[in-house]
């Protein structure tokens, strides 16, 4: 009987990788992990200064430097309807280059990126209307950061689409070879369920 | 560890399924703040349960690792403290016959759950790392040549790892006794059977039973 530590073989191994999640894919949702974990941080000083502060953030209306301001619900809330019906857009894209619908991508991602950039400036500008700025005490930095990390996320995000887009229209992708647009996809929906659960959190409750 | 969303599409529909989710707890809590709670524990509750059930019912995805050249056979052995039995050193052997053999154990750092869960493995680490010591003596003794390495506390997880770089014809999976063997309670062998595409050999080895034999 003969041992043998390793097989006869030239040149450097094979790359061993999962066979069940592509290694791009993997690292788009390792990426993702680490943001959760971000924006988890930010969550916990938000529940912290809630809690801590019980008066200062109650129905709808924050205290910022002696005052009580409203929070934009209604706006927010129509920004929220943008944002999720552009997940439905991008999620559209990739079903239509799957199925060879060059003109379905498109319009899927350029509907999404004007989503994305209606969603952005709607906030820049209920920002400037807020009334408090982010230095106005624990409650105001703590609304600041975090849907300001938020909008940070859709400006990459939008950068993302800027890209993907521009390939689009370029001829690039196809229904074997649609990855730029898979990776994109769940980047974009990562952003859109953080959005819900700031929504939510930060407006409704 | 299995990825609960592996495509865009799964993305998307875990977008929906946030939707939802999220829109009862805020409905409810615009009607009343106590009843957003009562809503979020229960879906809470509900999410967590289907996903256990749906997790407990997913068919494995199958491993198929690589083939092996000609005139020669990978045997992956998976043991715990078995290894060392003469009931393997034979299958092993019959295996091995007219052929050009290689053979890996593996041996899973077995670990307490909490153990586990606080990531403090270093222990059964080196508890596992003594064991494939005296397993390769043991089999080196027996005529069979070996490597060893010390793979993952789950049985099947050190099977999937080693199977991606080593790429074996036939799996040996040895086990203590039904009725010894916590492996055998928790279905190790059909598990793997299921798992893997290559053919799974179990092997009974009454390590006791063996003594006995010697001792009389």
């Amino acid at each position: 009987m003969e041992a043998h530590a390793a097989a006869g073989h030239h040149g450097p191994p094979a790359a061993h990788q999962s066979s069940r999640v592509n290694a791009s894919v993997l690292g788009m949702f390792l990426f993702i992990a680490s943001e959760i974990m971000l924006f988890g941080s930010f969550f916990t000083a938000y529940f912290f200064v809630r809690v801590v502060n019980g008066t200062a953030w109650v129905n709808h209306y924050i205290l910022a430097n002696g005052k009580l301001f409203q929070l934009p619900i209604y706006v927010a809330f129509i920004n929220t309807a943008i944002l999720v019906t552009s997940s439905f857009t991008m999620h559209w894209a990739l079903t239509s280059i799957k199925k060879g619908n060059r003109a379905g991508l498109q319009a899927g991602l350029l509907l999404t990126f004007l989503m994305g950039l209606v969603f952005l400036l709607t906030q820049v500008r209920e920002y400037s209307r807020l009334g408090f700025k982010p230095s106005d005490g624990a409650p105001a930095t703590v609304f600041y950061s975090l849907t300001g990390l938020h909008g940070a996320h859709v400006f990459v995000g939008l950068t993302i689409l800027a890209f993907m887009t521009i390939r689009a229209f370029r001829g690039h992708f196809s229904p074997e070879h649609h990855h730029g647009v898979e990776i994109g996809g769940i980047y974009w929906h990562f952003v859109d369920v953080m959005w819900i659960v700031v929504y939510t959190t930060v407006y409704i409750i | 560890m299995i990825n609960p969303l592996r495509s865009e599409e799964e993305a998307f529909r875990f977008v929906i399924g946030t939707i939802a989710y999220f829109g009862a707890i805020a409905g409810a809590a615009v009607i009343d703040k106590w009843a957003g709670l009562v809503v979020f524990i229960v879906l809470t509750a509900a999410i967590l349960v289907l996903w256990l059930r749906a997790r407990r019912d997913e068919a494995p995805i199958q491993t198929a690792p690589r083939p092996s050249g000609a005139n020669e056979h990978r045997i992956l052995v998976i043991a715990n403290e078995t290894v060392g039995g003469q009931m393997l050193r034979q299958v092993i052997l019959s295996k091995a016959e007219g052929v050009d053999e290689h053979v890996l154990v593996v041996i899973p750092a077995l670990n307490s759950p909490i153990r586990h869960w606080a990531s403090d493995d270093d222990n059964a680490r080196a508890a596992a790392a003594d064991r494939l010591e005296e397993s390769l003596r043991r089999l080196k003794e027996g005529g069979v040549e070996a490597t060893g390495i010390v793979g993952d506390g789950d049985p099947l997880q050190a099977a999937e790892d080693a199977l991606r770089t080593f790429g074996a014809d036939e799996i040996v999976i040895s086990t203590h006794p039904e009725g010894k063997s916590h492996w055998l309670e928790r279905g190790v062998v059909e598990k793997a059977r299921e798992r893997f595409t290559v053919p799974v050999t179990h092997v009974v080895t009454d390590l006791a039973a063996e003594r006995e034999e010697i001792r009389s």
